[in-house]
């Protein structure tokens, strides 16, 4: 970033932490007329959305991948297109690809998606719309939920009563009496939704993987996991349960969007600066001690550092409550994805696709056929181990945006599910390899000469998740997205509301409400909250 | 049998324990009652059947918990035969060859788990105590007539405010508690307090209990709170065995219920519910015979009771659906043995425990791999397993000497894998079973004098509960309080008038608790039927 | 059940077989039939109590003053080496958890007793804390207490035990057995706790036995600590108050600064559990005040007079709350009682309302005979009942 050496030693607002989120809080604050400065650690800012060049020529979107959540209004708000974001939309959402060379697309147009589905069942092609235009309803609850201020249960104020109303609104064309569905579904796992639905194991197989995108356990047995199906719905830019396409340039083109915003908005932003330390006096935030010494003074500071990184290691947990303290160190974080890049010296042929296949891989490819092979994938992460059958999910990003390869090259980004992030045997630093193997080994499967087309590889492990991009137990969204961290227990109970136990100290990560995706409205929710305290 | 009063103001379809108990009730209320039972003796799930000569088995299921001392004394149940005894703590042992066993005696539990752990001894006590306030808090909630949110009426908005008011009224930090225990795996809510692995199992085990779900499953910590409500109703922290069997639970509360005048016939299977213009007037039985009532009661699980005996066209059709997708997942079996001598525990080192529970999930991941084995349709190859010798201290259960075992398994599904026979998957079930047991009790397999194996599958095929689940549909958070069975209609009611629902079914679920017969039959005489 | 050190020679002392459990260690409730030798033994030459099932932790590291300041109400930045501190601790809203007293051993080095175990509570509470947290209990602990207590000590070691303050420790040496003193008690007399490995124990008992021999000293049981602890107004957990982490309503909660140990809370330290709680419990008076009160003997008296009876009083020490009057209303409780065979008085600790506390207010304590329920009249007084000089004073000046 604009490497700023002078810069003055007392600030408004100082956020501690670059990644999306943060970027976003000191967008909306440095609109406001505020003094911000955001500091980061690494060297780029962008947390877990940044593009970055494994190999010459080739750059990467390390994490997170298709910026299809991120909320309309920042977009607008902070200008971002202005800054050089941009949307190549794809088409199809998925291609679940089939061992027996069979495959399931997913169009935006339901209609040619109904065709599709014909092909494996004419029931659930029947259901299919009808699923479609019930759980879009209810996902606008969920879009409308993931904006507010999440109440501080059980104290309920007149405030989170109109905002009760307000989201209740979309479903009243469902009919009133339809209410009670919502609260049922809500704890449900995905796979028992989709049994009252669907019948075909593919199609639900195909819906089911969007259920697991940020959560760490399986489709069968995790409750909460039609809660997540449906918080992913409820920000995807495609009115379906999975977004799509892709930030030119790759995703940090977003983060340095972002950036370029906050700065053009007055904010500084100062990489490779370190905060070892959140000054507290007298119960109050006072600014930021740096790696090299320096202090730093504001009577604001947000953390869009996670929980256990805020309040363990950057607050002194001498002034948090015992109770609080504990629940900080019990937030479940569960990471269990892993990331392989692949640099392709040209585009493997996937057997079972007949002509117009570039087409079809444009979106996200899957390779998780039934729901019982996700399950499958991670059942052996409970005893510590992976299953040699993991869940694909699979981008060629150069199909859509030749910019990021040198010419005639391709670039294919995978995550990997499920690793545990605590193994019970080995090591993830000397499993690196192997990881990278039976990625290619199974895939392999589905395009035979996919190991000739691989020039390199990159694997950024559950640890490396932690080690590098500073996210605990290599949860890319800062705690588990389950019923038990969620809304007024998002991130922890009785602090849903962005404000920290210590006055002036704010939290806008993905760990607070409404959680994790790069969808901007963490940051926004908690500027605008701050704005308010500040009031 | 044809001494039948032909009129009747309430029939009860099923003579389970909680057919017996509305019917109880409704008889004491003046009613005249007939409850109907398809096999040759009542109890539906909780019955004692002598199957090997001079050993009694408790076939279904195994203790006895969770009875309120209200229900006791309204219906004078000891007066009936209620004989309940406790359990003398239980008894886990480890694959190591250590143990882990808890008592009615708190100091002497806090003993055992200083073996293990001095951290988890010290807080054991405050989670009790916790688990205890918890309970508390969700017990007045147990008691609401569940108001549906969509249409509450009146009373239901006063019910809905005083929730409310009863949420407010806990605090904070209790709240908090409560919605987390409500969504949580049993295991991650108890690693916030126990580092001891075979500690978390032996509380976990309880979380799973009725479910297909794993002790890391979310959902199954609130089942683990369902246990400590039983505590709250005086002094039954221990689970206990019933004199001469489970069985002899249900024949007390029969018994009640005849001494109000009810009366009881066995061997009648109902075919359906007779309906006029929207209206219950009667049953048929298998036999062709018809008998008139008033207001006809399904004590039934819910898929019989709307499913089986009611004709699809009566009913909505979003109920129709909505029972469609209700999740029973039988996930128990039984195994009983006949035992010619008293099965020895190597690491059973207070040798009083040979007569509380013997439970055989001696870590959290045997619990979980147990479940992962069975979820895929079959069973677990190393199942959990809860064991009790109630003839170590009921004399009435077995000749001198000799001992019957009741072995409540866990996990047996439903369903069979694609391949195999339902004889062949009983054998082997068994098999799996005893093999696992030997394990731990290596001389049990000389003593077994006769054995019977039942699967969820026998259980749907004798007592008639669909897909064998002994609580008539899992007790999962989708499927409690206003959605019990299903939303819209958790108030004992159905579409159909004068026709009811008091199974394990309804609110507030499964377990020898008698709640839904009391609380149906409540709502029975309030609509002055 | 778990047994002491110290149990090879206590059982055998032991004639009446009379045990009780304390954290289910086996603890003496009397050694002889009567207990009342054993409560005179502690006021008038020397007596012994195996005190070794007290919970105590072994705390260290950089950051143990900061992690135990945290902890306690006490300020343990300005406790010197070598001092010991009386200190409560609370939960997050100032409701008391447990009492017991911490001891500085070195810069880095402290140790923790209590009535009940804690060790996750200290635990929980040292995260992101340089502080390591070991269970000692095994320890074995000898409470040597009254006024003969001194000499009987200073005949086994050579240090100079007169110059060891009230509430402070040393390391010696008794008979060549390392242990440490520390000049604490439970009985409000001049008295010492010796802390000693378990290897040792019996040999320490055996050299105490046999020195104690030309100090008429004995063995005590619990029976006679209650009697003295009550004589020197100091509270127990689970009669006098509960700790909060171990009942299930609030009304059973207390505040430390309820029951009167205001003195050991010092709110204006930089930060401690509760003390936001504690500050504006402070700040708007307290609910409780706890006080001693003193029964008057006629009006006692009077009261058997009534059922035809001679005066009865209570030569072991109650602790069933029994309700406090004024005027015919309720304004408290009684927690503990009995009569004083030093003082001749009928004492009792007893929890009042504010306006009730100040020394000399008349207020009634219920007694029941054959279950009739009467009031005996009582006057307010300061606690403790019994505090001699001999207490806190040096030797041989």
């Amino acid at each position: 970033m604009s490497a700023q050496n002078e810069h003055p030693n007392k600030y408004d607002v100082i956020v501690v932490g670059g990644g999306h989120n943060g970027l976003v809080a000191a967008g909306y604050l440095a609109k406001a007329g505020r003094s911000v400065l955001v500091l980061e650690k690494r060297d780029l800012v962008g947390g877990a959305a940044v593009t970055e060049e494994f190999y010459p020529g080739f750059k990467f979107s390390s994490l997170a991948d298709g910026a299809g959540h991120l909320l309309s209004e920042v977009v607008t708000d902070l200008n971002l297109s202005q800054h050089g974001f941009q949307i190549l939309p794809t088409d199809p959402l998925i291609l679940s690809l089939l061992p027996d060379g069979n495959h399931l697309a997913i169009w935006h147009d339901v209609n040619r998606t109904i065709q599709e589905i014909t092909k494996f069942s004419s029931v659930d092609a029947h259901a299919y719309p009808k699923f479609i235009e019930w759980m879009y309803k209810i996902s606008r609850i969920v879009a409308e939920m993931n904006r507010m201020t999440p109440p501080d249960l059980p104290e309920v104020g007149l405030r989170d009563l109109k905002g009760l109303f307000s989201f209740i609104s979309p479903v009243r064309g469902l009919g009133w009496k339809h209410i009670t569905q919502v609260v049922r579904i809500l704890p449900m796992s995905i796979a028992d939704l989709l049994n009252e639905w669907f019948q075909s194991d593919i199609v639900k197989g195909a819906i089911a993987a969007s259920a697991v995108n940020n959560i760490s356990s399986g489709p069968q047995e995790s409750n909460g996991t039609a809660y997540n199906f449906l918080y992913n719905w409820s920000g995807s830019n495609t009115g379906l349960f999975r977004s799509s396409g892709q930030v030119k340039g790759g995703m940090g083109a977003l983060t340095q969007a972002l950036a370029k915003s906050a700065i053009s908005l007055g904010a500084d932003i100062l990489t490779n600066t370190e905060v070892i330390r959140i000054n507290i006096q007298d119960g109050k935030a006072t600014g930021v001690t740096l790696a090299n010494g320096e202090q730093i003074l504001a009577k604001t500071v947000i953390s869009a550092a996670d929980m256990r990184t805020t309040f363990l290691k950057l607050v002194d947990p001498y002034y948090l409550e015992p109770k609080f303290v504990r629940n900080v160190n019990y937030l479940k974080y569960h990471g269990t994805m892993a990331r392989v890049h692949f640099a392709l010296g040209r585009l493997p042929i996937f057997w079972g696709l007949n002509g117009g296949s570039e087409q079809l891989i444009k979106g996200h490819v899957q390779i998780a056929p039934t729901v019982t092979y996700i399950q499958q994938a991670y059942d052996p992460v409970k005893y510590g181990a992976y299953s040699k059958q993991p869940y694909l999910d699979i981008q060629i990003p150069t199909l859509t945006d030749s910019s990021i390869a040198p010419e005639g090259k391709h670039i294919m980004s995978v995550t990997v599910k499920y690793l545990p992030y605590k193994l019970s045997q080995g090591n993830w630093d000397e499993l690196r390899d192997t990881i990278a193997k039976f990625v290619i080994n199974i895939l392999s499967d589905y395009a035979p000469d996919f190991g000739q087309c691989v020039q390199n590889y990159n694997v950024i492990t559950p640890l490396d998740l932690e080690k590098v991009y500073n996210l605990p137990e290599g949860n890319p969204v800062h705690g588990e997205m389950t019923l038990n961290q969620f809304m007024w227990m998002r991130p922890i109970p009785g602090y849903a509301q962005y404000r920290a136990p210590i006055d002036g100290l704010y939290l806008c990560s993905a760990a607070t409400h409404p959680g994790g995706g790069v969808t901007g409205i963490n940051g926004r929710n908690a500027s605008r909250q701050i704005l308010e305290d500040l009031k | 049998m044809n001494s039948l009063t032909k009129n009747y103001d309430a029939i009860i379809i099923g003579g389970g324990h909680n057919g017996l108990t509305a019917a109880a009730y409704l008889a004491k209320a003046g009613r005249r009652v007939l409850v109907l039972e398809q096999r040759h003796l009542v109890g539906g799930a909780a019955v004692t059947e002598e199957i090997y000569p001079g050993f009694k088995y408790t076939v279904y299921s195994y203790v006895v918990s969770l009875l309120p001392p209200r229900i006791i004394q309204e219906l004078q149940l000891p007066k009936h035969g209620l004989h309940v005894m406790p359990l003398e703590g239980a008894f886990t042992p480890m694959e190591d060859g250590n143990y882990i066993a808890s008592y009615s005696d708190e100091d002497d539990t806090l003993a055992e788990i200083r073996r293990h752990s001095k951290r988890d001894a010290d807080i054991f006590p405050v989670f009790n105590i916790m688990m205890y306030d918890l309970a508390r808090a969700v017990k007045p909630i147990l008691t609401m007539i569940p108001p549906d949110p969509a249409n509450p009426g009146l009373e239901g908005l006063r019910t809905l405010r005083d929730l409310g008011g009863h949420l407010k009224s806990l605090g904070k930090e209790k709240f908090h508690w409560l919605t987390k225990i409500m969504t949580m795996s049993a295991y991650d809510f108890l690693r916030e307090w126990f580092e001891t692995d075979v500690l978390i199992a032996t509380q976990a085990q309880i979380g799973v209990i009725g479910t297909f779900l794993g002790p890391k499953s979310p959902g199954t910590a609130y089942v683990l709170l369902h246990y400590y409500m039983g505590e709250l109703d005086g002094a039954s922290s221990t689970w206990g065995s019933q004199r001469g069997g489970t069985g002899g639970v249900s024949e007390a509360i029969a018994g009640a219920a005849r001494s109000f005048g009810a009366e009881i016939l066995c061997n009648a299977p109902v075919k359906q519910v007779i309906i006029k213009n929207g209206q219950a007037i009667g049953i048929a039985l298998e036999n062709g015979d018809e008998i008139v009532g008033k207001t006809i009661v399904s004590g039934c699980d819910p898929k019989v009771t709307f499913r089986t005996l009611v004709d699809e066209k009566e009913l909505p059709s979003d109920l129709v659906d909505a029972i469609d997708k209700f999740k029973y997942r039988g996930s128990s079996g039984k195994v009983n043995l006949a035992l010619d001598g008293l099965p020895t525990f190597p690491a059973m080192k207070d040798k009083a425990l040979i007569r509380g529970m013997q439970e055989i999930c001696p870590s959290v991941d045997y619990l979980e791999r147990a479940y992962d084995d069975a979820k895929y349709g079959g069973f677990s190859k190393r199942p959990f397993m809860g064991c009790i010798i109630p003839s170590t201290v009921d004399p009435t259960m077995a000749p001198p000497g000799k001992h019957v075992m009741s072995i409540f398994v866990q996990y047996a599904s439903y369903d069979m894998p694609a391949h195999g026979d339902r004889d062949q998957q009983r054998e082997a079930f068994g098999n799996a079973v005893i093999d696992s047991l030997v394990e731990f009790a290596p001389n049990i397999k000389n003593l077994i004098l006769h054995k019977q194996v039942i699967t969820p599958w026998d259980i749907e095929q004798t007592v008639g509960i669909t897909e064998g689940n002994i609580s008539h549909g899992e007790l999962m958070l989708d499927q409690l309080f206003f959605m019990r069975p299903i939303p819209g209609w958790a108030k004992y009611r159905t579409p159909v008038r004068n026709y009811y629902q008091c199974g394990s079914g309804t609110h507030p679920g499964g377990g020898i608790t008698g709640t839904p017969g009391r609380m149906a039959a409540a709502e029975i005489l309030k609509d002055g039927n | 059940m778990r047994l002491t050190p110290f149990h090879a020679r206590t059982s055998e002392l032991c004639d009446v077989y009379n045990w009780s459990l304390w954290c289910n260690w086996l603890l003496a409730d009397m050694y002889a039939p009567d207990h009342i030798q054993e409560y005179f033994a502690i006021r008038t030459a020397c007596a012994v109590f195996d005190v070794s099932p007290i919970p105590k932790y072994h705390i260290h590291g950089p950051d143990a003053v900061r992690f135990l300041n945290r902890i306690v109400t006490q300020d343990v930045l300005h406790c010197a080496v070598g001092q010991v501190l009386y200190t409560p601790w609370c939960d997050d809203d100032g409701k008391i958890m447990d009492d017991g007293i911490l001891a500085r051993l070195d810069g880095q080095s402290f140790r923790l007793t209590a009535g009940d175990p804690w060790l996750y509570w200290l635990e929980d509470n040292s995260v992101g804390l340089d502080v390591v947290i070991e269970d000692v209990t095994e320890l074995g602990v000898l409470a040597l207490q009254g006024p003969n207590s001194r000499h009987l000590l200073k005949t086994l070691t050579d240090t100079d035990l007169d110059q060891l303050r009230y509430f402070h420790i040393l390391k010696t040496e008794l008979a060549g057995i390392p242990v440490e003193v520390s000049r604490t008690g439970y009985t409000g007399d001049l008295g010492y706790e010796i802390w000693v490995e378990p290897p040792q124990a019996v040999q320490l008992w055996d050299v105490l036995l046999e020195a104690g021999e030309a100090y008429q000293l004995i063995p005590f049981g619990d029976y006679a600590l209650e009697m003295a602890r009550i004589e020197a107004g100091l509270l127990l957990a689970d009669v006098d108050f509960y700790s909060s982490k171990k009942v299930v309503y609030e009304f059973e909660k207390s505040s430390p600064l309820e029951l009167g140990l205001g003195w050991s809370v010092k709110l204006d330290k930089e930060h401690f559990i509760g003390q936001k709680a504690l500050q504006q419990e402070h700040a708007r008076v307290p609910s409780w005040g706890t006080m001693g009160l003193e029964v008057d003997l006629n009006s006692l008296e009077a009261i058997y007079a009534g059922f035809g009876m001679p005066l009865y009083l209570p030569h072991e020490a109650w602790n069933e709350a029994v309700p406090v009057y004024s005027g015919g209303h309720q304004i408290g409780k009684a927690t503990s009682g009995m009569w004083s065979p030093i003082l001749k008085k009928y004492i009792a600790i007893a929890r009042l309302k504010p306006q009730f506390t100040r020394p000399g207010t008349h207020v009634d304590m219920e007694v029941t005979i054959d279950a009739q329920h009467k009031l005996a009249q009582t006057t307010v007084v300061k606690m403790p009942f019994f505090d001699p000089a001999r207490k806190k004073s040096l030797g041989q000046e």
